[in-house]
């Protein structure tokens, strides 16, 4: 239990950090982008809009700095991220929890397969090292280097131009209702088809290498020699003594890699269109919009911690050792 | 040194070498329009022209030195941190490791791409160096945790032990006794931050949050993205590019194996 407390309160500083870190940035950094932003729509703002803006981007040069952060602490609180300036004038918060159960789905799916298959491929690999499974190895490098959004642009040009077996863009095809029906799943999947493929190519190398490395390590302990003095399957010695044990940094590192991941699986859906926070993010990158880039980095933020307790729950039930009390 | 190794030093000294002379044997100004709008590869425009007509395999040319600056500035800038923060943390110990091990832990798990996001659009001159800085300052985490648990299994040693017992200053033993026994792991993850540098900054350039007047792999993708290229059927403007970002990483990537194999000698090839 202390493990988990430990690990718990970390993600509060962290999550503390983000926020903080969000408030400080408009506050520190040169220009007056907001502003910019408020005196062009000009009078379409109504004055709860314009009071939750100055709050968040500290425009309000009257009160003193640490006001200004418990004033933003409280809009924070009541889910207040401000209005976005692209989908004006719809609520940061309503636009994030739209596209949000997109990226969820998406990118939370095609993390847990990724890193599934690749550790699997990767403790055969570690397993039977020496053998042709080596030659893994180059390619998965190579496809590791290729940045996901590159592989996004291939993946459409090939499948959704020259031969058109998927759709290009979008989450759903155009003209469905989002309802509970075969056909509006059946597209679903479809659309999701390309993107999920772009991901778990460009992340399974990762867990393929880290896997294989440490069950060439670990398969020269001591008690995976036992094991096999012992007369065990090779499956039981394999699975049970020697992937149980490697496995352990593959899971602590799922935490840490996750934040990557998490950037790369963003890019994606930029390149395809795909209705979740990556392309929320892209809009409003291009329209300067940054209520909407901060609400999507913190609400990203946010989905990254929450795994990272679930990865550590999981770590909790393989290894013993964090559950020794003290 | 074995085969990996060499190929992955000699495609990063390819490379460097265009990054180098690439301005000066760039066949056209990479910014020049012509009439030759959207033509595919041929003898005139190696990898084809875009839709106003500017032959790609010079922007490709022109293009490597931003990518190699930034790579090795944010290495350098990002691996001094790593050493300040991870050594430091793991000679220590104590409430000051507890302290900086947070620290880095922190900047592991907010996702920086976001982030950086952010920042470069609010800088009002995203330049290239600048964006390196800031490429830097998340990146020197992962680094900095490697090298702490490493400097904490050398701390008690019997040769550092000596050195203590013998009153050298903290410092002293650090630099001299602590430093060179993790040359391995410091250049390995000066490796691996370049890697993320590169790809960090071409993903920047890609969704157009840093300036497009300097040309870069991912300026390139960009303008591609932007004019429809994939719907046009201009396989030939985004393939050369990416081909470069992924050529350039693998070679990081082999030499990377090379300093790992170099030292954890049970990774090394086995002899069948």
């Amino acid at each position: 239990m202390t493990f988990l407390l430990r690990r718990a309160a970390f993600y509060l500083v962290t999550l503390w950090a983000a926020i903080t870190a969000n408030f400080l940035l408009p506050r520190l950094l040169p220009g007056d982008p907001v502003q910019a932003m408020i005196t062009k729509l000009g009078g379409r703002l109504n004055s709860d809009a314009m009071a939750s803006l100055y709050v968040l981007f500290g425009l309000d040069k009257n009160k003193s700095i640490w006001e200004q952060y418990v004033d933003y602490w409280a809009a924070l609180v009541q889910g207040d991220l401000g209005l976005s300036f692209t989908f004006f004038p719809t609520p940061v918060a309503d636009v994030l929890s739209q596209s949000m159960p997109w990226t969820l789905g998406l990118v939370g799916v095609t993390t847990v397969i990724a890193f599934l298959l690749g550790t699997l491929l990767g403790v055969y690999a570690g397993w039977k090292r020496g053998s042709w499974m080596d030659n893994l190895i180059p390619i998965t490098t190579f496809l590791s280097s290729i940045p996901y959004f590159w592989l996004g642009l291939i993946a459409i040009s090939v499948f959704s131009v020259t031969w058109p077996l998927f759709p290009a863009s979008g989450g759903y095809a155009p003209g469905l209702v989002p309802e509970f029906s075969g056909e509006f799943i059946g597209s679903v999947l479809e659309h999701a088809v390309l993107p999920g493929v772009t991901i778990v190519v460009s992340s399974v190398a990762g867990w393929i290498l880290g896997m294989r490395n440490m069950m060439v390590t670990v398969t020269a302990e001591d008690y995976v020699l036992v094991a096999r003095a012992k007369g065990l399957t090779q499956k039981r010695i394999m699975f049970a003594y020697a992937a149980r044990n490697a496995v352990l940094p593959s899971i602590s590192g799922f935490a840490l890699s996750l934040g990557f991941i998490v950037g790369g699986a963003l890019l994606v859906e930029m390149v395809f269109s795909y209705p979740g926070l990556g392309y929320v993010l892209f809009q409003g990158i291009g329209a300067k919009d940054y209520p909407l880039m901060q609400g999507v980095f913190l609400v990203i933020t946010l989905a990254v911690l929450v795994a990272n307790l679930l990865a550590d729950i999981g770590y909790l039930l393989l290894d013993p050792r964090t559950r020794r009390e003290g | 040194m074995n085969f990996k190794t060499k190929l992955g030093l000699g495609i990063l000294a390819f490379f460097a070498l265009i990054a180098v002379v690439g301005e000066w044997i760039a066949p056209y100004d990479p910014s020049a329009m012509s009439d030759d709008a959207l033509s595919p590869p041929s003898g005139a425009h190696w990898f084809g022209t875009t839709m106003t007509g500017q032959d790609i395999f010079s922007q490709v040319l022109v293009g490597t030195r931003g990518v190699m600056v930034v790579g090795l500035v944010c290495g350098v800038l990002a691996t001094i941190l790593s050493i300040l923060v991870g050594v430091t943390a793991g000679f220590l110990g104590g409430a000051a490791d507890e302290a900086l091990s947070m620290l880095s832990n922190i900047f592991l798990v907010i996702p920086a791409l976001p982030l950086i996001i952010i920042v470069a659009s609010m800088l009002p001159s995203a330049d290239t160096v600048l964006i390196a800085a800031v490429i830097s300052l998340t990146a020197w985490a992962w680094g900095a945790r490697i090298l702490r648990a490493q400097t904490m299994s050398l701390r008690r040693r019997d040769f550092v032990e000596a050195a203590r017992a013998s009153g050298e200053r903290t410092w002293r033993i650090i630099v001299f006794e602590v430093l060179p026994n993790l040359l391995a792991v410091i250049g390995s993850g000066f490796v691996g931050t370049v890697i993320f540098a590169v790809m960090l900054q071409i993903t920047l350039s890609f969704v157009g949050v840093i300036s497009l007047s300097t040309w870069n792999w991912g300026t390139i993708l960009f303008w591609a993205q932007s004019n429809q290229a994939l719907g046009l059927g201009a396989w030939w403007w985004f393939v050369p590019a990416g081909l470069c970002i992924a050529l350039l990483g693998t070679a990081l990537a082999l030499i990377n194996f090379g300093i790992d194999e170099y030292a954890n000698p049970r990774l090394r090839k086995v002899r069948a």
